[in-house]
């Protein structure tokens, strides 16, 4: 048989000229964004983690390590939940940005995904609905643990420093979020999506400066935590709420933040467009 | 390979395929594959699991990028123009591709949306294609409550929201009961009736008899023949004659008859117990009036006879000279009348 590859002249204009207005973009993209807030309205139990994971987390770390934690601080428990609030805002940041992984993996296993790859949107739509529609869930996440913080006694001294705190958690999160949309898109379910997550959040998480002060830490373990991104982002977020040096710390997280989704964002992007 | 239509895929042809190969490792997945579908046809892309159907499919809808070759649809090239290739085409895989959690108008919505509809457009055209699919009354339920059958129609209605010139349908009544399979038909036949050009994958010869016009039979990444259905048909050459006796009793006295006759170079006759006929494989119509009149020489008396042409697993089995999938009708003593 022949395999002669002859290639037949292209008819209507030698290149895909067929851009995609920004508009057509943000189009899209809401389509997408309403499709995945209409899945809480029918699955409410997706929001379970964003609603309760930070009232539990905060009431557990205040209630059990509060006491002992605050007296080493020089203080009691009020004193740590001073400590504790900003830098939970920290970790449900990455614990948020989690589940983005999980959901993308999902839409793999039923053939929605290729629906979408064979409709003329930017393929980037799909991610980004993604992503807008998880920092919705951490702003959700944020305002509850910021609540049951004022009620165990968090006293916000600086609103302004609160919203840049906000602003600064969304922001790692984001790019936290590319790296499990590149997990999501390479991994073969949605259950090693999440046990991978668990593996490398709970060292980063508590290798950090979040729940205690690393000073009691030993050397080799100081080392990991004074590079580790979380605890910027905590120091950081602890320094705009409460006082304290900010500079050094806010500027670390945004090139971390920065350095990460210019990495993770372009090949989340490939690997969903050419996956097979 | 036999290339019984050659259609140079010049005007008329919506879908042109030259040479296109997808190798995953060692698996020669497409492995040359030419075709052309004219305009407003239905072509039956026809072959075993694993011979290639789903691959094709996938490089046709810029979902899998070829590893030689090329391919236009709808003058659209696959590799360098995918953005306006997706805007003429539409696809229904062998799962359905719908949102679960979403409601049927939901899905259609929202594939409206992404192709541009303004909401008013989306809205309007989703209900008509719910009222056309007979999905009005479920139209507000999560697609996952649907059955199998609703789903796969709501898959179909979605992939022609965009009005799509080309429809690709991927073994669209794989695991559909047969009722179910005969909705599904009826739909495709009405697309068919709209316009719409269609590529259609399907290991049941049944379904390409149903709703193609034409066929391309492919195995192991390579196409074995094409042609009209009724073209492949001929070319296996026999046909096949369905005698019954007007007295039940006398159908093995008929078929004695007939072997007596000895046709040379068939199979022997055979008795379909069930049906109370006996068949008789037949070349020419010189045969046929040999068999009338042996049968009228032995005093039996013929209650009907009709010829039937040999059906599409017959005809794999003669190309490929091994079994297609699933044969609801497999007569293998007809085998030897491979040419």
């Amino acid at each position: 048989m022949s395999t002669t590859t002859l290639t037949p002249p292209l008819t209507k204009g030698e290149t895909d000229d067929a851009r995609i207005s920004l508009r057509g973009h943000v189009r899209h993209t809401s389509a997408l964004v309403r499709r995945n807030l209409l899945w809480i309205r029918q699955d409410p139990e997706s929001m379970f983690d964003a609603v309760l994971m930070p009232i539990v987390f905060t009431l557990l770390f205040v209630y059990v390590f509060g006491g002992s934690i605050g007296q080493a601080l020089g203080g009691g428990q009020d004193q740590y939940v001073q400590y504790v609030v900003p830098g939970m805002m920290a970790m449900m940041s990455m614990n948020i940005a989690m589940a983005v992984g999980t959901g993308f993996n999902q839409d793999f296993q039923n053939g929605i995904m290729d629906r979408f790859r064979t409709l003329p949107i930017g393929q980037g739509s799909v991610l980004f609905a993604k992503i807008v529609v998880e920092l919705m869930r951490l702003l959700i996440a944020t305002t509850i643990m910021m609540i049951v913080g004022v009620l165990v006694g968090f006293d916000i001294t600086d609103w302004g420093g609160l919203l840049a705190a906000v602003g600064l958690s969304a922001l790692f999160g984001t790019s936290i979020m590319w790296i499990f949309l590149v997990l999501g898109v390479s991994m073969k379910s949605a259950q090693s999506v999440q046990a991978m997550g668990f593996l490398v959040l709970m060292p980063l998480q508590f290798g950090s400066s979040i729940f205690a002060p690393t000073k009691s830490m030993p050397g080799w373990l100081q080392g990991f935590t004074d590079y580790n991104p979380l605890s910027s982002l905590a120091d950081a977020a602890r320094g705009l709420m409460v006082g304290g040096p900010v500079a050094h710390d806010v500027w670390v997280t945004v090139g971390w933040s920065a350095l990460i989704t210019l990495v993770m964002a372009p090949i989340a992007i490939h690997k969903f467009r050419t996956k097979s | 390979m036999t290339r019984i239509n050659e259609n140079p895929g010049g005007a008329g042809s919506a879908v042109t395929v030259r040479g296109l190969v997808k190798h995953y490792g060692e698996t020669k997945a497409l492995d040359g594959v030419d075709l052309d579908v004219r305009e407003g046809t239905v072509l039956g892309v026809l072959g075993p699991n694993g011979a290639g159907k789903t691959t094709l499919v996938r490089c046709l809808s810029t979902l899998v990028t070829p590893d030689a070759g090329s391919a236009l649809v709808a003058g659209y090239d696959v590799v360098r123009q995918p953005r306006q290739l997706r805007r003429v085409i539409g696809l229904t895989g062998q799962y359905a591709a719908v949102d679960e959690k979403l409601s049927g108008r939901e899905n259609l919505y929202m594939i409206g949306r992404l192709l541009d509809l303004s909401r008013k457009e989306a809205r309007s055209r989703s209900d008509g294609l719910l009222e056309r699919f007979s999905l009005t009354e479920a139209a507000k339920r999560p697609a996952g409550t649907y059955s199998g059958g609703m789903r796969r129609r709501l898959d179909l209605a979605a992939s022609m929201i965009g009005s799509p010139a080309v429809l690709y349908l991927d073994e669209p009544t794989t695991g559909l009961d047969p009722r179910t399979r005969n909705e599904v038909w009826a739909e495709v036949k009405r697309m068919v009736g709209d316009g719409v050009t269609v590529l259609l994958t399907t290991q049941y010869m049944e379904e390409a008899e149903q709703l193609a016009s034409e066929l391309t039979v492919i195995d192991r990444g390579k196409v074995i023949a094409s042609g009209g259905i009724d073209e492949l048909k001929a070319k296996v050459g026999g046909r096949t004659l369905r005698v019954r006796p007007a007295d039940p009793l006398e159908l093995r006295p008929l078929a004695n008859a007939l072997d007596d006759l000895g046709l040379t170079g068939l199979a022997t006759s055979t008795v379909d117990v069930a049906t109370g006929t006996v068949l008789v494989p037949i070349l020419s119509d010189e045969q046929l009036t040999a068999v009338v009149g042996a049968v009228t020489a032995r005093g039996l008396t013929i209650g009907s006879i009709a010829t039937e042409l040999p059906s599409l697993d017959e005809v794999f089995l003669s190309i490929t000279g091994q079994k297609a999938s699933a044969p609801q009708d497999a007569r293998p003593e007809l085998e030897e009348v491979a040419v």
